[in-house]
């Protein structure tokens, strides 16, 4: 068979109408137009200017690692100062400073050298030394002899032997700054000099810097709060643990916590809410069950305004009523959702089969109990699939209108990315969220299986499925 | 009348008694444990707001009511407000569009990879499905506040942030989809020889796109939310202005924002719904 054989043997189906091949010819230059007017109106090629890498890789940084700051001032170089990511409140204690009664505490990474030269050792097997006239770096990577910085008589700094710098040392007029890798920096200023050392992991997660449980660390501390003597003489060593744990000054845990435990009773509750308000009035908006056009149209009308008013503009209403905090989630939650499961349920009401109900009749049941027998056996296993679905994505949910101002872990999280240095935290809160977002959705994808055995399908199709039946 | 009964009828009837005495006990628990986590949920919730739910209810309207006073007040131009945030929509709605058609190409590409019946190696099932896992968990606001940070304030971020959750979301449902249409053409393509490509061109696609385009347009509806709130922490569009315009107590330009965005999700709801229907063929 040639060509024009097959057009004219099927021609119902075969397709040779210039028009009808014109139309998707169309449809895909519209496509590509339109695709090409968004690129340029959403500005996506400005991103390679946007994105400035160096902000991104010590930002991701942060997210795994933490640094310990080591600060002399040219005009003290006695106090040199040892805090964990420079903060004042987190101080090592060094030996070569009075330590008043206190116990010296200094990080192992530190040392006196012959001259009373303060050494720090970096990962990279190199060394900083800190003099009180000079800073020298030894046996770094690329390098053989030893870097000396001093500084000039108008203050500024300088590099003594000045030959051939390696690349990673950047000199300005009124800084040194040593960068070899993303673990270590050492900046000389005119004033100070301050040596960052970069090391993975979080550190302090379990107890803060100040803990009297910091120095064993979590795992003798959870040996000790089983047996040994007491920590603290007032209480035993676990709550002691517990205490500390929560209290931890530096990861907040109990505040964390406790808003992420608001989070999930917001969406608890508020699906919880919308089931038990939605699945009444789906009775009342189904055309089998209630008579009366007007009852139904009201409701069906009441649904689409419920949903049709997204949960942004609910939690806003119920902000200025509740002020912030996890009524307002809850209720913006369940009357967004009312809507949304009161319009499936009476779909699916109306979608049953009536020999069912019938059958109930038939046996001379009164209308209630006909209801109660013949349709809700019907629609229970969809109610409850949808209820669980919704309950999942209302999870994610919860956590954005907790950042609209409802309080819990999504306000934590957007207080925590203002601050632009808690990183680590922000992938602390981002790992619980994703924790309870992917423990909510194997659960009720689970519970779903178990009751309607297909849990992929969307309620919609669910209908279409028992329609077909 | 029970004596007379025969012998295993009223067996029958005894393990009936005991079988629905279990159920309701059952059923007791359920609505007990049900009672449980609302009553402590409400005292969490009680202990953490600001304002108690009994000072808070009887308030529910003030707000609404101030918004409509405000904008009563403000006239009769109150109709030209529309026209001046009209551009802003369209912004918003353009967002949500490019990133719904984005997010569904990856989508695509994704769920081929994570479908058994097209991949024969199991790791690359599982580590597709583990990537559009995490893509999918990630509220979009948690992506979009650091892209936000990283990338300053845009609609870039925005639509970033909606395009991985796209991606993550509809690639499950079309891996689902996928999986579950009928084997039978795929392997008369293979019996002539069709290539692996063009198995999926007309074996898989043509079968799965009525499913493929009703979840598509399902994402586009979620995503014009989910741009308008993104709007709200810095990525421009209607959003945006909404939240300037709360902070600024202009009520009758929050209204007409407000009947804007209501009335846009209202009416893209219908033509969906519509759409969806006829396309699974349930008219009704």
């Amino acid at each position: 068979m040639n060509r024009s054989e097959i057009i004219e043997n099927y021609s119902d189906i075969v397709v040779t109408k210039f028009s009808s091949k014109m139309w998707s010819t169309f449809l895909v230059l519209g496509i590509i137009v339109y695709l090409i007017i968004a690129i340029l109106s959403l500005d996506i090629l400005q991103i390679h200017k946007k994105w400035s890498p160096e902000r991104a890789s010590l930002f991701a940084l942060d997210t795994y690692a933490h640094k310990d700051h080591v600060t002399m001032k040219w005009s003290e170089p006695d106090d040199i100062i040892i805090s964990f990511e420079g903060s004042r409140w987190s101080q090592y204690v060094g030996p070569y400073q009075k330590s008043d009664g206190l116990p010296a505490r200094y990080p192992e990474w530190t040392s006196i050298g012959s001259e009373g030269e303060t050494k720090i050792s970096f990962k990279n097997g190199g060394f900083a030394n800190l003099y009180d006239d000079k800073v020298t770096i030894e046996n770094w990577p690329d390098t053989q002899e030893t870097l000396v910085f001093r500084l000039d008589a108008q203050g500024k700094p300088y590099v003594e032997n000045v030959d051939n710098l390696p690349k990673w040392i950047r000199v300005t007029e009124n800084k040194i700054e040593v960068r070899p890798s993303l673990y270590e920096r050492v900046q000389v200023y005119s004033k100070k000099v301050e040596v960052h050392r970069y090391s993975l992991g979080w550190n302090y997660f379990w107890f803060d810097f100040d803990s009297p449980l910091e120095p064993y660390g979590i795992w003798n501390a959870i040996s000790l709060s089983f047996s040994g003597d007491r920590i603290d003489p007032n209480i035993s060593n676990f709550s002691l643990l517990i205490q500390e744990f929560l209290n931890n000054d530096m990861w907040h845990h109990g505040q964390i916590l406790w808003a992420l435990l608001e989070t999930i009773f917001m969406a608890l509750l508020g699906t919880l809410l919308a089931a038990l308000l939605g699945f009444p009035l789906a009775f009342f908006a189904a055309y089998n069950v209630t008579p009366f056009k007007f009852v139904r149209t009201i409701l069906r009308r009441l649904f689409d305004t419920l949903r049709g008013i997204d949960f942004l503009i609910w939690s806003l209403i119920f902000l200025r009523a509740f002020g912030p905090g996890p009524f307002t989630g809850i209720f913006a939650i369940a009357i967004t959702d009312t809507g949304t499961l009161g319009k499936l349920m009476s779909e699916a009401i109306e979608n049953t089969e009536e020999k069912q109900q019938e059958g109930v009749e038939s046996t001379g049941a009164n209308k209630t109990l006909q209801h109660r027998f013949g349709i809700i056996p019907q629609i229970l296993p969809i109610f409850i699939s949808q209820t669980l679905y919704y309950l999942e994505s209302n999870t994610r949910g919860a956590v954005i209108i907790g950042a609209m101002g409802a309080g819990g872990i999504g306000l934590q999280l957007l207080g925590a990315i203002n601050t632009g240095t808690s990183w680590e935290k922000v992938m602390y809160m981002s790992l619980l969220i994703l924790g309870v977002v992917i423990f909510m959705d194997t659960m009720s994808a689970k519970v779903r299986r178990a009751l309607i055995g297909d849990e992929t399908l969307g309620a919609e199709l669910q209908l279409a499925k028992m329609a077909k039946k | 009348m029970q004596s007379s009964l025969p012998e295993n009828l009223i067996k029958i009837e005894n393990n009936l008694k005991s079988l629905t005495r279990t159920r309701s006990i059952y059923s007791f628990l359920s609505i007990a444990a049900l009672i449980a986590v609302i009553y402590s949920g409400l005292i969490v919730a009680e202990t953490g707001n600001a304002t108690s739910i009994w000072v808070g209810l009887p308030k529910f309207f003030d707000y609404p009511i101030d918004l409509f006073v405000g904008s009563w007040e403000y006239g009769y131009r109150w109709n030209l407000l529309l026209l001046e945030y009209l551009p802003d929509l369209i912004s918003t709605i353009n967002m949500a569009l490019f990133s719904t058609a984005m997010g569904t190409l990856l989508a695509f590409f994704l769920s081929i990879f994570s479908s058994r019946n097209l991949i024969k190696s199991k790791a690359t099932v599982l580590i597709f499905r583990r990537i559009m896992d995490i893509c999918r968990s990630f509220p979009e606001l948690v992506i979009a506040l650091v892209l936000l940070y990283l990338l300053g304030k845009s609609a870039l971020p925005a639509v970033i942030a909606i395009i991985i959750h796209t991606a993550g979301a509809l690639g499950k449902l079309f891996s689902e989809a996928i999986e579950n249409v009928d084997k039978n053409p795929i392997e008369g393509l293979e019996s002539c020889g069709a290539s692996w490509f063009t198995r999926i061109r007309f074996g898989v696609v043509t079968q799965a796109l009525p499913l493929f385009l009703t979840y598509t347009i399902l994402r586009f509806e979620i995503n014009i939310r989910a741009s308008t709130i993104l709007g709200f922490v810095g990525a421009g569009g209607i959003g945006e202005q909404l939240y300037t315009n709360i902070q600024w107590k202009y009520e009758a330009d929050t209204i007409a924002i407000m009947f804007l965005l209501v009335s846009t999700i209202i009416a893209l709801d219908y033509l969906s719904s519509y759409w969806r229907k006829s396309l699974i063929g349930l008219k009704s």
